[in-house]
C-alpha cells in the first residue's frame, strides 16, 4: 500500500491562479521523495495538500489509505517548515513534547520520548535551553525531533534547510539521512536545490510552473547509505545534470541555456 | 572541572548584576536631582524676572520641594493626630486596596472579554463598538451611578470604588488581548493544525502564550489607570479614608497649605510607580522571550 496517493489533484486559488493541475503521484513506504521546481511551481502547495493544511480544488489525496483529512486527524504525519517555528516560551524539551501533549501522552512517557528524540538529533543536554539560545541549524534539528516525536509514518518537509548556510545544510543533509534510516519513516521533501534533492532522495519529482505540473520523475539509484563521498561520485553528477535538464525543459524560456552547461554544482 | 568553571562564571554574573543595579540606582538619583534642579531653577528664574507666563510663580503655585517634603512630617491640622506622612500611608493602603481589587476585576474581565471577542467574530462585530463607546463616557459620570446601584445592594463603599477602577482597567486589556490573540504566527497555527489540535488547545498552548507580551503592555497601562480610577471614584462615594478624600480636602485648602496637596500627589505617584513595577516584575517572571524582544 502506498503511503501517499495523489490522484488528479488540481488547486485553483481564489484569485483564479491555477497553482496545480492534474497531479498524479504515488509514494511508497520508506521512500525519500523530493519535490523540486522553480518558485511558483506549486511544490509547497502540493506538500500542504498532502498534509491537509489546504484543500485541493479537485482530485483526491490518500495518506496511509485514508483521506488526507482523516490522516491529519489521526496524526499520521509530522511537518517541518523552512523556519523551525519553535515556541519561544517553551524550553527545547517542551517544544519537542508539544505534539505528545496534544496526543495526551502521560508525563513519564513524554519525558522518555523527549530524551530519545534529543539523542536522535544529537542535542542531548539542551533540553532546558530556550529556542533563542540555539543556532539556526540546532533549532531546525529540534523541529525535526518535534515532527518525529510521535513516530509518524510520514514526514513532510518544506525547504527545511533553505534558510541555513551551505555548510550547515550539507551537515544536516547527512544527519537527515541517518534519521531517516533510524526512524524508518517516509519523507516528502520540498527543495529548490538540485544537489540537495539528488543527494537525499530515492526519487526526485520535477515540477514546472504556470500551471504547476509534474514534468518528470527521476529515480535516484545512488547506493545507500550515502556519505559525504557520494557527492563526489560521477553518477551523482550525472543525476544532477539529468535533474537540471529536466528542470530547464520544464520552463521553456530557459531551454536555450541548458545545452552548453556541464555538471557543476549549483549553489 | 565543571564546578571550577562554573564558580567564576557565577561570580562574574553576580558582579555584572550588582554593576547594572548600581547603574540603575545612580541613574534614578541623577534623574531626581535633575528634576529637582529644574523645578527650583524654574521657580527662581520666574520669580526673579517677574514673568507671569504661563502662570505666576510663587509659593502657592510652586512650593519649594523641601517645603513639600517637610509637609509630610508635619501634622496637617493643628492639634493631635499623626503626621501627614503616616496619614497618607494609611490612605495609600486604603486606595491601593481599592485599586488592586479593581485592577484584578478589570484585568480578568478584560482578558475574558478579549478572548471571547477573538473566538466569535460575530460577537466582535456586535460588541466591540459598545466596548469602545464605554470608554468615551467620562468616569465622573459613571462613578455616581455605580455608587448608587451598588449602594442599594448594600455593598461596601470601597468595593464600589473598586468597580469604578475596574471600569478604567478592562479596556486596554481587552483591546490588547484581542490584538495579541489575532497576531499569532501563521505557521505556528499551521503546525497546530497538523497536530489536529482543537480550538481550546490552540488557544491555551499557542494563542494566549504568544499574546502575553501584548497583554502585559496593557496591564502596565491598566495598573496605573486603576489607581486613577480609585482616586476619582472616592469622591462620589464620599470616602474620606483614601487618597481621593485627602486630595479633595487639600484642594479646598490649597491657598493655605499648597504643600499638602503636592505631598499627596507625590505619594499617589509613588503608588502608581509601585503598581507599575509589580507588573514589570510579573512580566519578567511569566514572559519567556528572546532577550532582544524584551522591552
Amino acid at each position: 500500500m502506498s503511503v501517499v496517493t495523489i490522484e488528479g489533484v488540481t488547486k485553483t486559488f481564489d484569485g483564479g491562479t491555477t497553482a496545480l493541475e492534474g497531479i498524479e503521484l504515488a509514494i511508497e513506504e520508506r521512500e525519500f521523495v523530493s519535490l523540486i521546481g522553480p518558485s511558483g511551481c506549486g511544490k509547497s502547495t502540493l506538500l500542504r495538500i498532502i498534509g491537509d493544511l489546504i484543500r485541493p480544488t479537485a482530485g483526491t489525496v490518500r495518506v496511509n489509505g485514508k483521506p488526507a483529512a482523516q490522516a491529519r486527524a489521526d496524526r499520521d504525519y509530522g511537518i517541518v517548515f523552512q523556519d523551525a517555528v519553535l515556541y519561544d516560551w517553551r524550553t527545547i524539551a517542551r517544544n519537542i513534547s508539544l505534539p505528545l501533549e496534544l496526543a495526551r501522552w502521560n508525563r513519564r512517557r513524554r519525558g522518555e520520548r523527549v530524551q530519545e528524540m534529543l539523542r536522535l538529533v544529537e542535542l542531548s543536554g539542551f533540553e532546558s535551553h530556550y529556542p533563542w539560545q540555539l543556532s539556526g541549524g540546532m533549532q531546525q534539528r529540534v523541529s525535526i525531533a518535534r515532527a518525529l516525536s510521535f513516530d509518524p509514518a510520514l514526514l513532510l518537509m518544506d525547504e527545511p534547510f533553505g534558510a541555513l548556510d551551505e555548510m550547515t545544510r550539507e551537515r544536516l543533509n547527512l544527519e537527515l539521512l541517518r534519521i531517516w534510516e533510524a526512524s524508518g519513516s517516509t519523507i516528502v521533501f520540498v527543495t529548490h536545490s538540485i544537489t540537495e534533492a539528488v543527494f537525499l532522495s530515492t526519487r526526485v519529482v520535477v515540477m514546472s510552473p504556470r500551471p504547476g505540473r509534474i514534468s518528470d520523475v527521476i529515480e535516484i539509484d545512488l547506493p545507500q547509505p550515502r556519505t559525504a563521498a557520494t557527492r563526489e561520485e560521477p553518477r551523482f553528477f550525472e543525476l544532477v545534470t539529468r535533474v537540471r535538464e529536466a528542470l530547464h525543459l520544464g520552463s521553456d524560456h530557459d531551454r536555450d541555456l541548458t545545452a552548453p552547461r556541464t555538471a557543476e554544482a549549483p549553489s | 572541572m565543571a564546578t571550577i568553571a562554573a564558580e567564576p562564571l557565577a561570580e562574574r554574573r553576580r558582579a555584572a548584576f550588582v554593576r547594572s543595579a548600581a547603574a540603575r540606582v545612580g541613574m534614578l538619583l541623577l534623574v531626581l536631582a535633575v528634576l529637582w534642579g529644574f523645578w527650583e531653577g524654574y521657580r527662581w528664574l520666574w520669580i526673579r524676572e517677574g514673568w507671569t507666563w504661563p502662570f505666576v510663580v510663587d509659593s502657592t503655585t510652586m512650593p519649594h520641594i523641601h517645603d513639600i517634603l517637610q509637609a509630610l512630617f508635619r501634622r496637617p491640622t493643628s492639634g493631635t493626630g499623626d503626621i501627614l506622612l503616616v496619614q497618607l500611608l494609611h490612605a495609600t493602603w486604603f486606595t491601593a486596596k481599592e485599586a488592586l481589587v479593581g485592577f484584578a476585576l478589570g484585568a480578568t474581565f478584560g482578558f475574558l472579554l478579549g478572548v471571547g471577542l477573538s473566538q466569535w467574530r460575530l460577537l466582535q462585530r456586535g460588541l466591540l463598538p459598545y466596548v469602545v463607546a464605554s470608554q468615551t463616557v467620562p468616569i465622573l459620570a459613571v462613578a455616581p451611578i455605580v455608587v448608587i446601584y451598588l449602594g442599594s445592594l448594600h455593598v461596601a463603599p470601597w468595593f464600589s470604588v473598586a468597580v469604578i477602577a475596574s471600569y478604567l482597567t478592562f479596556f486596554p486589556v481587552t483591546i490588547n488581548t484581542l490584538r495579541g490573540l489575532q497576531s499569532t504566527d501563521r505557521r505556528a497555527l499551521e503546525l497546530m493544525r497538523s497536530y489536529a489540535a482543537g480550538p481550546i488547545s490552540v488557544l491555551w498552548k499557542l494563542r494566549i502564550p504568544a499574546a502575553l507580551p501584548y497583554i502585559f503592555s496593557a496591564l502596565k497601562v491598566s495598573a496605573t489607570a486603576s489607581i486613577v480610577g480609585a482616586i476619582i471614584g472616592e469622591a462620589p462615594s464620599s470616602i474620606q479614608d483614601g487618597l481621593g478624600g485627602f486630595i479633595v480636602n487639600f484642594n479646598q485648602y490649597y491657598s493655605l497649605n499648597p504643600e499638602n496637596l503636592w505631598a499627596t500627589n507625590l505619594i499617589a505617584a509613588l503608588l502608581g510607580i509601585a503598581f507599575f513595577l509589580v507588573i514589570v516584575g510579573a512580566e519578567a517572571i511569566v514572559v519567556r522571550r528572546a532577550p532582544e524582544h524584551v522591552a
